[in-house]
Order: structure tokens, then C-alpha cells, then sequence
């Protein structure tokens, strides 16, 4: 069980690989402007929302009803990430109390969640050399990570770990398709998008139904939404078989990518512009007679127009050949489709998502890189979220400040700007989602009750 | 009840019955003799079905692949003796193959196969009927809930390059989570958390319910041996079983040879003389960036450790490309745990071993990955190119790229071994380091 390497992954190549400069005490200051152990430390005495948190992972069983399972929240795992990097795994916690000490004392850089466990993590020892696989994962959310650096071969205004308003709205598309499939096709109704704090985003799907899927039906679930089957070494990376698509995949297309392609990226990218940039589109094309005649087109001395960008022109030239009565080959019958695909379709880390025993960084977390706070997305509303406007550590802190009464406000949410964010979380997300546990709970324990008077009846 | 029902005579002898479930143990007598014959027999079919599956066979070959290896092992004269032996063999191998986790997975996927392509083989009658001994709640979908479905269901069926459902067409609605793979390929239309299942999906929830339950009752067979039997049995029928799960796994190259120690110098070397193309590309492209990503980490990693590359000499190997890229310091906080955790040393302490082609060609490189099998991901053009760095001739590449156009991924490797060293590879190459080993020894047989 490795670690999860998604944010402190080796693609962001950091300063402290050269050691003969020894930067100064004020230097090192100024790189992390945006976060140190001194504002975190306030964030977790202030803003931080345990109780929250608590209610979330608890699905209700912190309550008085008899059906309530008390050991429940000690079961499940979550993993501290210390200052220097040091790593502590299988934390676990009975109650709010400890809970909210344990992050105000040790003031960890970044929480992972991970499952809930069979026996409280902390006691594993004591089970892990029986054989018999007693300390196992039992439940644990249908998690997603969808990270701006697998969109690196499909975007030119960043790469890595940047991100910016241009290529930002890849991630507006992947929420949107991979949120309307799963409440519509698979009939999921509890989900959390929270921004991951720098270049991408998570999604946790908390129905009672998925917690409790296994391993292989949630390699299944992965396997239904990946399209994307290739890499620098393979020409084509999307191929889409069948007379027609499958009406995930229509749909999709039809209602997201299409439009989002020739009306966004097309233009923002600049993605038929140069001459290296259509290569990569004509070489998704494999029909020769096609290509040279495009080819042909583009080489031409740029006719600029007025009225048209060139990427739209040459798109529409692109499409007339490919639609044109002469070239119905089986193998072109879904190009266009396939490179709207290419460039736009969500790019899912499988491995995230199909084992149980997978942490995942916390909603409300700091990330230490940016300083931003990991906030809630809303999915239906997701187009106006903007990444560069997301409350940051010092903004907060800052309003704290000034916020200097509390008597200011009639809540105390209001102070600073995470308040927006909290309400949000608890309207939309958690509030739904306990009274649904509560439903359930109710009704399966009446279920027992009536099953044991039954067996009782003569 | 079972033993009744493996007694049951059928009315006219020709009929087959329908597939045993194994659901419980028979009360059958057995002489010793045939203990061990009727698993031998069996195992033969298990066996059979595992090679033509990682020799990439179609289902249809692998359908006609079954049917003849069954005839040839498995059948008797007599229908209820043909019922007793598929019964009794099955359960003596369960007790074989229950013992380790490496062992029953074995089991479980050859045993599922099994039972899928023999079930293909069956008529429509005959599946309904052998559906309802699964007694699966699911119900089909009425008139009135297809009409609304039918435009849906026509579209998946085109996707699939399907006929059209006919008016009349049975569809069963059942939760998604009992057809993984159905879900998985996009084989199916769901909605709210509903899969619809056509007539002749149908073996894919027959297969997902005996998978799961042949899957739980191994680990109670495994309890019950470890608890009570192998003590009983230890004079009459634990020598056979144990001697039966040796002979016809192939090595898994978890132990590396005492004389097949490597050293680091070597390393460039042997990359260049003996490793398979996977391992090759993987090797070359940690030498250029100075990284890899987490899949192919594991499947080059993996394999140097069967090659005979001890720990402390991975951790400087791998130490000595990553620090280039990614500096000294994270390279031992982020890296070197799981190499360890390869080895054995960390974690749960499991001693991983590598990959098999199999394995290998299954899985699913991504964006700046550079793992999985190159014969199934390269395009044309990189894949005849490294073929030709690594001395393919002409002749024989376009043998191999026939192989790899007709999927057969191994016998293209196979193929390439027989290029590169001049010399034939009749077993196939069924692991790398398989390769490997072959390769060093076609090497010092010339010298």
C-alpha cells in the first residue's frame, strides 16, 4: 500500500534540489507567503470545521438511536502528513474531542482519509497475524482524482503544476460528465467536488451503496468512464468502436464536449494554429488521402479573415472532408468525435478509485504549495468556480483581523469568506446526507425488530 | 440434496445435464485411485484453459478450446459417471488449490472460466434453466418499461456492433454491481443504478454469482484444512494434494537463483543483450528521464528483484537515476519505502512477485506511462522501430507484427526472442523473466 503521491508527486520540480545555494531565513519565508506552520496553526484553532467533519464521517452514528453503531467512527482511518514530512499512518478517533485536539496539537500540513476499517486501526496489530484477513477494509467512499498534469499533452498555455482561466475549464468539463453519470446512470445522490487545493479536483460519493462496494465494482465503475487508453508511444489514444456510441458516451458528447471543444478550446488553445499543433491532429486521422488533402489546405500562406479565427475555419474544413460521402471508411467513422474526445474527455487516476484502502486528502485542508483552502465545488453551478479566487491562508487570516468583534455578526460563519463555503457544505452536502443515513438506519432496524418477532411467532 | 442430484439419472442418456454448481460437498464414495486421477484430469482442462488464454485466444476459440479438452479428459461412457467425476474433481482440487492466495486465485479464475464457456455452450432452454438454480431475484423488464427503453437498448446494441432487440426481446433489470463486467466494457444501458441485461449477457451474471461464491467457499475449505483435515488426512490424502499443486503451476521466478546474482555494472548490459522488450523500453526510458511513474516502477522493479538484483543494489540503482531528477533527499523519503516494500521488508511483508506476461499485458498504461506490454500499445511504427534496435531482421518483423495485428501478443515476443538470439523458443514466452533466463542461457550455450 503505497502512499498517495498525487500532490508532492516528482513532476513539480522543487528548489531544494540544489543545496550549494543555502537561501537565506527571509528567502525561504517569502516562497511559502502563503502558508506556514503559524497561520495553519491559527486556521486549526479557528476555522477549521470539526463538528462538520465529525457528523460526515460518523453517517450518522454518533447519535442516540439504538441502531447506531458507536464504535463505527474509530474504525476509520485518517493519516497526518507532520511538518518535515514526517508521515503518520492508522490515526484514529472515538470522538469529536479527540478529533479536534489531535489536529489543534500536532497541526498536520495535510489529512488523509482513508477507510473504514474492521477494528480500530489503531489495535490492527493485534489482529493482522491471525490469517484469517481480520483487519480489512469494510466500507469506504467511491473516491475520484482528476489532476490538470494528465491534461499536459492536450494543453500549451501551462504544464505541470500550473494552472490558469484557459485550461481550468478541462476540469469544469470532467466534473460535469463524471457528476451527471453518476447520479443518472448509476443512481448515486451524495456527492462531494472539493478543489484539491492546486491543480485539480476530488470527488467522494458517500451513498451507503457505495461505501460498501468492493474492489472489483469499483475497478468496474473506472473502467466504465475511461475512454483514454493510450500514451506517447501508441498513435491513437481514443478509439471509438460501434456503429454508434453508447449513450453514456452520446451523451456526453453531446451535451458537454461538443460545444465545450469548438466553442472554448478550440479558440483558447490555439489548437490548429501552427503547423506542429495540427500534426497532432492529423496524425489521429488515419486516412492518408485526408490528411494530405488538409495538409494541403493549411500549408497554404495563412488567408487571414476577419470574421473567423483560424482554428474555426480549419475545423470546419476538417469536418466537411471527414463528413463528405467520399470517405465512409470504418475507421474514420468516429474521428471526429474521437479527437474531440482526446482533448477533452476526463482523465480519471484509476488506481485512486479502485482500492478501498486508498487516503484521500480531507475537504478543508490547507494546501501547503498554494496556501488555498480545498473547498467544496458545487457541480450544478460548477462553471463559475474560478481556482484563482479561492480563499488562501493569509487571506483568511487577515479577515480574521479585521473581523475584530464578534459581535459584528449575527454569524459567526459570515467572518471570513470560508463561511460561504461551510454553509455550502452543510446545505447541499451534509444535511442530505444524514437525514438519508438517519432514513436508513430507521428502517433497517425496524426490518430487524420485525424479523425477530416473526421468528418468535408460533 | 446434492448427492441426489448428482445420482440423478436422466431419462434419455444423450441429454447432458445441466452444470454442476458445486454448491456443497458430495456424499459420494471415492476410491484413493481416483482421487487423485480425477484431479489430474481436471487439472489438465484448468491447465489448458490458462495457456490458451495467455496465448490471447477469442472467445469463440476458447469456447471450442473447452468443449475439446473436456470430451478428452473428462468424459465417460456413462452420463451420471461423466456428473460424478466433474463433481469430485472439482472438490478434490478445491482442497488443492485452497492453501495460498497465489493458489486460489489461480483456481478461482481457471474454475470461472471454465464454467463460463461451458455455459456459452449451452442452449437458450437450457441457460434459463440453469439461471433459476441461481436463484437470483431479478425480474425481466414488462412491456410497458421497455417501450420507454427500447431506443436506449438499441443504441447499446449498435455500440457493441449488436443486432437490434426485437419487439419481444427479454431484458433483465438488475443492480449494476452484479455485472462488473458488463458495466466495465459499456456493454450494458443503466439507469438509476440499474443495469439492463440482455438474453445473451446473461452468462456474465451466472459467472459473477459462481465467482463469488467459489471465491468464499475456498477460504472456508482453507480454514477447515488448516483447522481439522490436514491433521486427519495426513497419512492418506495430504501427500497427494500436496503433491498435486506443485506439478503444473509454472515457476513464479519469486525466489532468484543462487547463481543468478546481478550486479549494477552488469545492469546496461544484460538490459541491452537479454531483457524483454517491456522491461527494455522501461529500462532505457529510466535512464533518459531519470524517473518513472508508479506502474512501471513496479513492473521493471519486480523484475530486476527475479533477475537476481539484491535489495541494497536496487536501492542504489534506483537511488542513483531518481536523485538526478528528483535530489537524494526525497528520493529516500518518497521512493525508497516502496521499494523496500517490494522486497518484502516493510508494510505487510509480502515478498511481491513479478509480474507475468498475463498480468503485464492486462493493465492500462496511461499519460507518461511506460509500462504494460509494448506488442499491444505501440503504434506500428515506434514498435518496428525498437524492434529493429533490438536486431529484429526484417523477415522476421513482419512475422511478429502479423502476431500483434492478430492480438497474439506472447507469440509475438516469442518471436522476437527467436530473432534476437538465433535460436528456438518452443515453450513461449509466458514471463519475462522467463525471457530472461532463457536469453542467458541461448547466450552461454553459444560461448
Amino acid at each position: 500500500m503505497t502512499r498517495d503521491e498525487s500532490e508532492n508527486g516528482p513532476e513539480d520540480m522543487l528548489i531544494d534540489g540544489n543545496e550549494a545555494e543555502a537561501p537565506g531565513r527571509k528567502q525561504l519565508d517569502a516562497i511559502h507567503d502563503e502558508f506556514n506552520a503559524n497561520y495553519l496553526r491559527v486556521y486549526y484553532g479557528k476555522l477549521f470545521p470539526y463538528s462538520d467533519m465529525f457528523k460526515w464521517m460518523s453517517y450518522g452514528n454518533d447519535g442516540k438511536h439504538p441502531a447506531c453503531d458507536q464504535t463505527y467512527i474509530g474504525r476509520r482511518e485518517f493519516s497526518f502528513t507532520l511538518v518535515d514530512d514526517i508521515y503518520v499512518r492508522f490515526q484514529s478517533f472515538a470522538s469529536l474531542n479527540e478529533l479536534e485536539r489531535s489536529i489543534r496539537e500536532k497541526c498536520p500540513f495535510k489529512i488523509d482519509i482513508g477507510p473504514v476499517y474492521s477494528v480500530d486501526p489503531t489495535k490492527r496489530h493485534a489482529y493482522a497475524q491471525s490469517g484469517d484477513n481480520v483487519f480489512t477494509p469494510v466500507e469506504r467512499e467511491l473516491i475520484f482524482d482528476i489532476d490538470m498534469s494528465d491534461y499536459d499533452d492536450v494543453r500549451y498555455c501551462c504544464a505541470g503544476a500550473d494552472v490558469c482561466k484557459e485550461c481550468w475549464p478541462l476540469m469544469t468539463v470532467a466534473i460535469k460528465v463524471i457528476d451527471t453519470a453518476l447520479r443518472n446512470d448509476f443512481g448515486f445522490n451524495h456527492i462531494l467536488w472539493v478543489y484539491s487545493g492546486r491543480r485539480g479536483v476530488h470527488c467522494w460519493v458517500c451513498d451507503r451503496k457505495a461505501r460498501i462496494l468492493s474492489n472489483e465494482q469499483r475497478a468496474c465503475i473506472a473502467d466504465y468512464f475511461r475512454v483514454y487508453k493510450g500514451n506517447e508511444n501508441s498513435h491513437k489514444k481514443i478509439s471509438l468502436s460501434g456503429l454508434v456510441l453508447h449513450p453514456f458516451l452520446a451523451r456526453t458528447y453531446t451535451e458537454v464536449l461538443k460545444d465545450y471543444f469548438e466553442e472554448k478550446l478550440l479558440l483558447s488553445q490555439n489548437i490548429l494554429s501552427t503547423e506542429e499543433r495540427y500534426e497532432k491532429i492529423l496524425d489521429m486521422i488515419l486516412d492518408e488521402t485526408v490528411t494530405t488533402e488538409l495538409r494541403g489546405k493549411w500549408r497554404e500562406k495563412r488567408r487571414s479573415s476577419i470574421t473567423k479565427d483560424i482554428n474555426v475555419i480549419r475545423w470546419e474544413q476538417l469536418k466537411q472532408l471527414l463528413h463528405s460521402g467520399k470517405h465512409k471508411a470504418m475507421g474514420l467513422r468516429r474521428c471526429i468525435e474521437e479527437i474531440v474526445f482526446s482533448f477533452t474527455y476526463p482523465r480519471l487516476d484509476m488506481e485512486v478509485s479502485k482500492h478501498m484502502n486508498h487516503l484521500l486528502k480531507a475537504p478543508f485542508c490547507v494546501h501547503p504549495k498554494t496556501g488555498r483552502v480545498c473547498i467544496p465545488i458545487d457541480p450544478s453551478n460548477c462553471e463559475e468556480f474560478d481556482p484563482t479566487t479561492v480563499p488562501t491562508l493569509s487571506m483568511l487570516l487577515e479577515e480574521l483581523n479585521r473581523g475584530y468583534s464578534r459581535d459584528d455578526f449575527t454569524d459567526e460563519l459570515d467572518r471570513t469568506s470560508l463561511g460561504k463555503s461551510i454553509r455550502y457544505f452543510r446545505s447541499s452536502f451534509l444535511q442530505p446526507l444524514l437525514r438519508s443515513c438517519k432514513e436508513e438506519m430507521e428502517s433497517s432496524y425496524n426490518a430487524k425488530i420485525q424479523q425477530s418477532k416473526n421468528s418468535l411467532s408460533w | 440434496m446434492q448427492s441426489v442430484r448428482a445420482q440423478r439419472f436422466h431419462q434419455n442418456s444423450d441429454q447432458i445435464p445441466s452444470l454442476p454448481l458445486y454448491r456443497s460437498a458430495p456424499a459420494l464414495e471415492v476410491r484413493l485411485e481416483d482421487f487423485e486421477l480425477f484431479a489430474i484430469d481436471r487439472l489438465r482442462v484448468l491447465k489448458a484453459i490458462s495457456d490458451g488464454l495467455s496465448r490471447g485466444k477469442k472467445p469463440n476459440e476458447m469456447e471450442n478450446l473447452v468443449n475439446d479438452v473436456w470430451i478428452e479428459n473428462m468424459r465417460h461412457a456413462q452420463a451420471s459417471e461423466s456428473v460424478n467425476k466433474d463433481i469430485i474433481s472439482h472438490f478434490v482440487l478445491r482442497l488443492v488449490y485452497c492453501r495460498t492466495e497465489d493458489l486460489r486465485k489461480w483456481f478461482l479464475s481457471m474454475e470461472t472460466a471454465l464454467f463460463r464457456y461451458r455455459f456459452m455452450r449451452l442452449n437458450s432452454e437450457d441457460q434459463k434453466a440453469q439461471m433459476a438454480e441461481f436463484n437470483l431475484p431479478y425480474k425481466s423488464v414488462g412491456s410497458a418499461e421497455y417501450e420507454g427503453l427500447k431506443e436506449k437498448l438499441g443504441q447499446v446494441a449498435r455500440s457493441i456492433n449488436q443486432p437490434l432487440p426485437s419487439a419481444d426481446a427479454i431484458f433483465y433489470k438488475v443492480p449494476f454491481e452484479e455485472v462488473p463486467e458488463l458495466v466495465a466494457c459499456r456493454k450494458v444501458y443503466i439507469h438509476k443504478g440499474y443495469a439492463y441485461v440482455a438474453m445473451n449477457q446473461v452468462v456474465s451474471l451466472v459467472v459473477t454469482q459462481f465467482r463469488s461464491h467459489l471465491s468464499k467457499a475456498l477460504i472456508l475449505t482453507n480454514r477447515k484444512w488448516t483447522s481439522t483435515i490436514r491433521e486427519q488426512e495426513k497419512d492418506r490424502l495430504a501427500p497427494i494434494v500436496e503433491a498435486l499443486s506443485t506439478s503444473y503451476l509454472g515457476p513464479d521466478y519469486s525466489q532468484p537463483r543462487e547463481s543468478g546474482e546481478i550486479k549494477i555494472k552488469d545492469l546496461d548490459q544484460i538490459a541491452k543483450s537479454s531483457f524483454p522488450l517491456c522491461m527494455r523500453h522501461l529500462f532505457e526510458k529510466l535512464k533518459e528521464d531519470h524517473h518513472l511513474k508508479h506502474g512501471g516502477r513496479m513492473q521493471l522493479g519486480l523484475f530486476l528483484k527475479g533477475v537476481g538484483l539484491k535489495l541494497e543494489d536496487a536501492l542504489a540503482f534506483w537511488r542513483a537515476e531518481f536523485s538526478q531528477k528528483v535530489g537524494a533527499e526525497r528520493f529516500e523519503k518518497e521512493y525508497a519505502y516502496s521499494i523496500r516494500h517490494n522486497y518484502g521488508k516493510e508494510g505487510k511483508r509480502t515478498d511481491y512477485t513479478p509480474y507475468s506476461c498475463q498480468k503485464i499485458i492486462s493493465s492500462t498504461p496511461s499519460v507518461g506511462d511506460h509500462h504494460g506490454c509494448p506488442f499491444r500499445h505501440f503504434s506500428d511504427e515506434n514498435l518496428r522501430a525498437a524492434l529493429s534496435r533490438m536486431g529484429v531482421g526484417a523477415r522476421a518483423m513482419e512475422d511478429v507484427m502479423d502476431k500483434v495485428r492478430n492480438r497474439h501478443y506472447q507469440l509475438a515476443c516469442t518471436l522476437t526472442f527467436e530473432a534476437v538470439h538465433s535460436s528456438s523458443c518452443d515453450a513461449g514466452i509466458n514471463h519475462p523473466n522467463q525471457y530472461f533466463i532463457d536469453s542467458q542461457k541461448s547466450m552461454q550455450s553459444k560461448s
